[in-house]
């Protein structure tokens, strides 16, 4: 991590005002911020860009909007440990408004949020948690008195930064997927994501519930750096849902040699086989549940390190879409570079030495050849002269002394 | 019965150390050499055999070529025993001499380039063998035809070595020998074509056809005849003794009979089978064709005209075309047009090892060395009052 | 001349003999064999394959194989043909930009290599010593080093590459797929089959496996569809469901006890052409394909096996060694009335 004198060297009264603010021993402090420059997949020495956004004194609103949901992330970011919620909530950020965190209720709680956001017009990070319906208007779901597709428009206006955070938020989640009486294609009451509602992109951290360092991490980027992390085009960090699940999965050894869990409870299953043929859909969702695991208690701690195959909850088609036992599609079907071609060069060269042996040995022959013809012809004529001379000589004719056997 | 107006065999006699029969030696030894790091180590450590090409060198040279190269004493026994032309009667010893060699050199290069040859017993075993496969019948056939020249070259030995009784005794029953001599080679020699038959579309179409047998026998006689004709004029030449025109002249007019049947049964066939036009697209494969043809065809130029047969260098250079040719024929057959198909293209090429070479080089030293052994000390060629 | 009356008799009497031959030899055309109607093999199906080579991983497993290396580092078994130690292998089609799979312009595929079990294979006719040799009732082409002599004569004959000689050994001995055999007698059918994750690679009766293979080519590319994984269970035993069979045993063909594996998925387009059907009189192993065959590295072949024109050929010149001996018979002939007892006397001439 490197010198911490070498991040501070002039601002080491901020470091106290850190310390004493978040109640946070300086060590602590920086492991937290090395975590999230880790997590964002920053450079090396980014941390120190961390440390400093957080040592402002100024704490950024947040607005946090509940919709159809079942506040499963709120309760993942609970689960946080660094940092943990209520510093988060407490010491990093100003949490205007939360309706399951929040000591108000009623007017009151409306009245603070409206208050909060005209403070800080233009400045506050809206966070909408559950899918919007918009069936019939949108009566579905009302808050105060507001439908869900009003107070959204409503809040968003203003917001410097929309984040969905969960599936439902981001794609509609499970509301959306329950077929409708009639057999129709959308949801009982139309649930649709924030980005579909609002008609422009928004940071989306699906999951259900996400991993809550995939939000955290996002968070502290914006903070950081004033704009959020890069994202794909379905608007989430690319940092977190850029790989499949199939593409770091700890049992991938087992997909590719072939060793599969049929049942649960079988042999392959007890071995942690791959869970491919149970209807994993790690090869077809992106996330990066594979690698942080779940908990803080690391890797290992997700639906497949338990035994049971990725149901693909992030991934809209495919999370409460696709039967959880259904086999999952292979989205990535690149090989690896090492991969044997249809025809392949193969064979030695011919080695210089055997190719000048083979040479040399023709050569000899045919020279050989030709000397051997040169000679026997050479012979032959002065045969063929010295018998025209005798015949010639002797009178006779050539025809009588034709060779004969 | 014809007239014998030659002089009765005897050894040649002379000094057997001389710069050729020193090379021989070298090149032997270096065989060896290899043939024992190959028997310890594995084909591929002295070899450029490879997955794609199963059979090289060894295979298609020391054995389908050099066998090819062996007919002399087979071609020369079926013109004197069979159509009783006794004037070539002084031809029988050395041809069979270098066949002798050349089939039991074959037969040696077999078993060096059998992967597991110690199970090589399993071809003569009833429960194993497999009458289906031409190679059974190749490999049977030469066998028993090895063991049928050692018996007809016997007398040669036996008669040097004073057992006249016994020499009595094997010429009694050598006119069956003699018959076995001439069918066995028929049949194998063929079947060393028909060996390409099941390897189907891995020939190319200039050398696939089902009439392999016949091309085959056909270039074996022919090749029979070209050996002899290079044979007699290289060994009257190396032993500084006249040439024997009187015979090799009509024997030539006889060969060029085989070779104009060969010739019109080749094109014939290509034609038939639509194959010809390959022969003129440009490729490795339309290249040697052509030397392959042109090789069998100069030598209907060559010594076509009757006084052209009595040059003693026409002669010998219209048998070495012949061998080239007949040679070529088999190479191209076996190796140049083999491919193993890959769908659209190969991937494999072969060419030989430096240490495959001096195995085929030391192959033919032996038999050049042996010859020279043994017309030296043996009675194979016609006696001659000439100074050497 | 004499010498013409008796190089006459000589020719006749060699003609007369190629006649009896011609006419004695029986003229049967050896015809092309078809598969055994209890002939095992597999399908495979290329547009299921996803390149996951869990086969090539659980064929090495299979027969005791060991790893071979194509890159510099030794780590990871990376064959790039199939070989005297390696009897599977994926490979890849690739074609420009490899933008989608199953296309044949910038596009890519996979097609597994291995031993295709013909109905007619050319390796058992060629070789000498029956190493190669047909299961007469799985059809299944079997290897036995006990008698092979390591010709190569199976090497060269096959039409597909697939026997293989290990020439790294001096003792080396031809490797090529069968079919797992060796495992069937523990209810294990072919490991390839076994692992495979999609279903690609399929085991089953060759006849039903054929019916399969019409059927996915009915399928409309794109259209939801079952497909089976592992063995292919035939129509009887999905009507038995597990009740018992009225001979007291859950008839589950020999086959080691599994769950059925088959799944739904959408189906790939297909080339209307099963590989395997008529080729060399047709193969145990069926394969399917988005990409022309040929640039699969499946080599065009004609519906008469080779084996058959070669055996034709033996059969017609040598069948029961008849024109052979009636050559020899009529060769001992002449040659009896040619060759004096003395005719290779020395100094004895001028008779």
């Amino acid at each position: 991590m490197g010198n911490i004198d070498n991040f501070f060297d002039t601002g080491r009264d901020a470091l106290q005002e850190v310390e004493q603010r978040l109640q946070m021993p300086r060590r602590e402090f920086l492991q937290f911020c090395a975590t999230v420059a880790a997590t964002l997949g920053l450079p090396a020495g980014a941390e120190a860009a961390v440390a400093k956004a957080v040592e402002a004194a100024k704490r950024p609103s947040v607005i946090w909007l509940h919709f159809q949901e079942c506040t499963g992330c709120s309760e993942s970011l609970l689960r946080a440990e660094h940092p943990t919620l209520e510093k988060l909530i407490l010491d990093v950020i100003s949490l205007d408004y939360h309706e399951t965190l929040m000591a108000a209720a009623g007017h009151q709680a409306e009245a603070a949020r409206k208050e909060a956001m005209k403070a800080n017009k233009g400045k506050y990070v809206l966070v909408v948690e559950g899918a919007i319906p918009t069936k019939a208007n949108g009566i579905y779901c009302k808050v105060g008195g507001h439908t869900a597709i009003d107070l959204l428009k409503e809040c968003a206006a203003d917001a410097a930064a929309v984040i969905a955070i969960g599936s439902c938020a981001s794609w509609g989640g499970m509301p959306s997927t329950i077929p409708s009486i009639s057999g129709a294609d959308s949801s009982p009451t139309g649930s649709a994501g924030v980005a579909e509602i609002l008609g422009k992109p928004v940071m989306t951290i699906p999951g259900c519930p996400p991993n809550p360092y995939n939000f955290l991490a996002a968070v502290v980027h914006f903070l950081t750096f004033g704009k959020l992390p890069e994202l794909d085009k379905l608007g989430r960090p690319k940092f977190a849902y850029s790989r499949l699940i199939h593409e770091n999965c700890e049992r991938r050894a087992h997909f590719d040699a072939g060793r599969f869990a049929m049942e649960f409870g079988d042999s392959g299953h007890r071995q942690g086989y791959c869970l491919y043929k149970l209807g994993c859909k790690g090869p077809e969702t992106y996330a990066n549940c594979s690698t942080l695991g779940f908990g803080d208690a690391g890797e290992n701690n997700w639906p497949v390190g338990c035994g049971h195959p990725c149901i693909g909850c992030s991934e809209k088609g495919v999370g409460f879409t696709k039967p959880i036992h259904q086999v999952a599609k292979m989205l990535n079907v690149t090989p690896p570079l090492q991969y044997p071609r249809i025809v392949e060069e193969q064979g030695k060269a011919a080695s210089f030495a055997s190719a000048a042996a083979v040479a040399a040995v023709a050569g000899a022959a045919a020279g050989a050849a030709v000397m051997l013809t040169r000679n026997l012809g050479l012979s032959h004529a002065a045969e063929e002269a010295e018998r025209a001379k005798a015949a010639a000589g002797s009178g006779k004719t050539a025809t009588d002394d034709k060779a004969g056997a | 019965m014809a007239n014998h107006n030659h002089a009765a065999p005897a050894p040649v006699g002379g000094s057997l150390v001389n710069a050729i029969t020193l090379t021989c030696g070298v090149l032997i030894a270096l065989m060896v050499a290899i043939l024992l790091v190959r028997f310890l180590f594995g084909l591929g450590a002295v070899t450029a055999l490879n997955d794609g090409y199963p059979w090289g060198i060894w295979v298609v040279v020391d054995v389908v070529i050099g066998s090819a190269f062996a007919c002399g004493g087979f071609s020369v026994a079926m013109l004197v025993y069979i159509f009783n032309k006794g004037e070539y009667h002084p031809l029988v010893r050395p041809a069979l001499l270098a066949s002798l060699f050349g089939y039991t050199l074959a037969g040696a290069g077999v078993i060096f380039d059998l992967g597991r040859w110690w199970n090589v017993w399993q071809m003569f075993n009833p429960w194993s063998f497999n009458p289906n496969s031409v190679m059974f019948e190749v490999a049977v056939c030469i066998t028993l035809y090895i063991i049928v020249m050692w018996i007809e070259f016997s007398p040669v030995m036996l008669e040097q070595f004073g057992k006249a009784e016994a020499k009595r005794k094997v010429g009694r029953a050598m006119f069956f020998f003699i018959a076995l001599g001439t069918v066995l080679p028929m049949m194998h020699q063929s079947s060393l074509g028909t060996l390409l038959v099941v390897l189907g579309v891995q020939i190319h179409p200039l050398w696939q056809t089902p009439i392999q047998p016949l091309l085959y026998l056909l270039t074996a006689i022919t090749m029979g005849y070209a050996v002899v004709l290079f044979e007699s004029c290289l060994t009257s030449t190396a032993y500084r003794r006249k040439i024997e025109t009187h015979m090799l002249t009509p024997l030539a007019k006889i060969m060029l009979g085989f070779l104009a049947v060969y010739l019109v049964v080749r094109v014939a066939d290509l034609v038939l089978r639509g194959a010809l036009p390959k022969a003129f697209v440009p490729s490795v494969e339309a290249l040697t064709f052509w030397i392959e043809m042109l090789s069998l065809i100069a030598p209907l130029f060559l010594i076509g005209a009757e006084s052209n047969r009595r040059n003693p260098a026409r002669l010998f250079l219209a048998g070495v075309l012949l061998m080239l040719g007949g040679a070529m024929l088999r190479l191209n057959g076996f190796l140049i047009g083999y491919e193993t198909n890959v769908g659209d293209a190969g991937g494999f090429s072969y060419f030989p090892t430096l240490a495959e070479v001096l195995v085929t080089a030391g192959m033919f030293a032996i038999e050049v060395l042996g010859y020279i052994i043994i017309t030296r000390r043996f009675p194979v060629l016609p006696r001659e009052a000439a100074t050497h | 001349m004499g010498t013409r009356r008796d190089f006459l008799k000589g020719v006749l009497a060699g003609g007369a003999a190629a006649t009896a031959c011609v006419a004695s030899a029986p003229v049967a055309a050896r015809e092309t064999h078809p598969r055994p109607p209890e002939a095992l093999g597999l399908l495979y199906d290329g547009t299921l394959c996803v390149g996951c080579k869990a086969c090539v991983a659980a064929c090495k497993t299979a027969n005791d194989n060991p790893a071979e290396f194509s890159t510099l580092d030794h780590l990871w078994d990376t064959p790039l043909d199939t070989s005297g130690y390696t009897f599977n292998l994926i490979k890849m089609y690739r074609n420009g930009t490899m933008d989608a799979k199953d296309q044949e312009v910038n596009g890519f595929a996979f097609m597994k290599t291995s031993c295709m079990h013909c109905g007619d294979p050319s390796c058992v006719s060629a070789c000498p010593v029956s190493a190669m040799t047909k299961d007469p009732v799985t059809g299944v082409v079997g290897y036995n080093p006990d008698k092979c002599i390591g010709c190569r004569y199976c090497v060269a004959a096959c039409p597909f590459g697939i026997p293989k000689y290990q020439y790294d050994s001096p003792t080396g001995r031809i490797g090529k797929c069968e079919l797992c055999r060796h495992r069937h007698k523990d209810g294990h059918y072919s490991a390839c089959a076994e692992v495979c994750p999609t279903g690609a690679t399929l085991f089953g009766k060759t006849s039903d496996l054929q019916a399969e293979a019409k059927r996915r080519l009915a399928m409309k590319p794109g259209e939801m569809n079952r497909f089976p994984r592992g063995h292919l269970r035939p129509a009887q035993e999905k009507a038995l469901q597990g009740k018992p069979d009225g001979k007291g045993e859950r008839h589950r063909h020999g086959w080691r006890d599994e769950p059925d594996q088959s799944y739904e998925t959408q189906a790939g387009k297909y080339l209307q052409h099963v590989y395997g059907e008529k080729e060399y009189g047709g193969t145990q192993v069926l394969k399917l394909s988005g990409v022309n065959f040929q640039k699969m590295g499946m080599p065009d072949l004609p519906p008469d096996a080779a084996a058959a024109l070669s055996e034709t050929i033996q059969h017609s010149l040598y069948g029961g060694l008849l024109m052979p001996f009636a050559v020899l018979g009529a060769m001992t002939y002449v040659a009896k009335r040619n060759v004096k007892p003395d005719d290779d006397e020395s100094g004895k001439e001028g008779s």
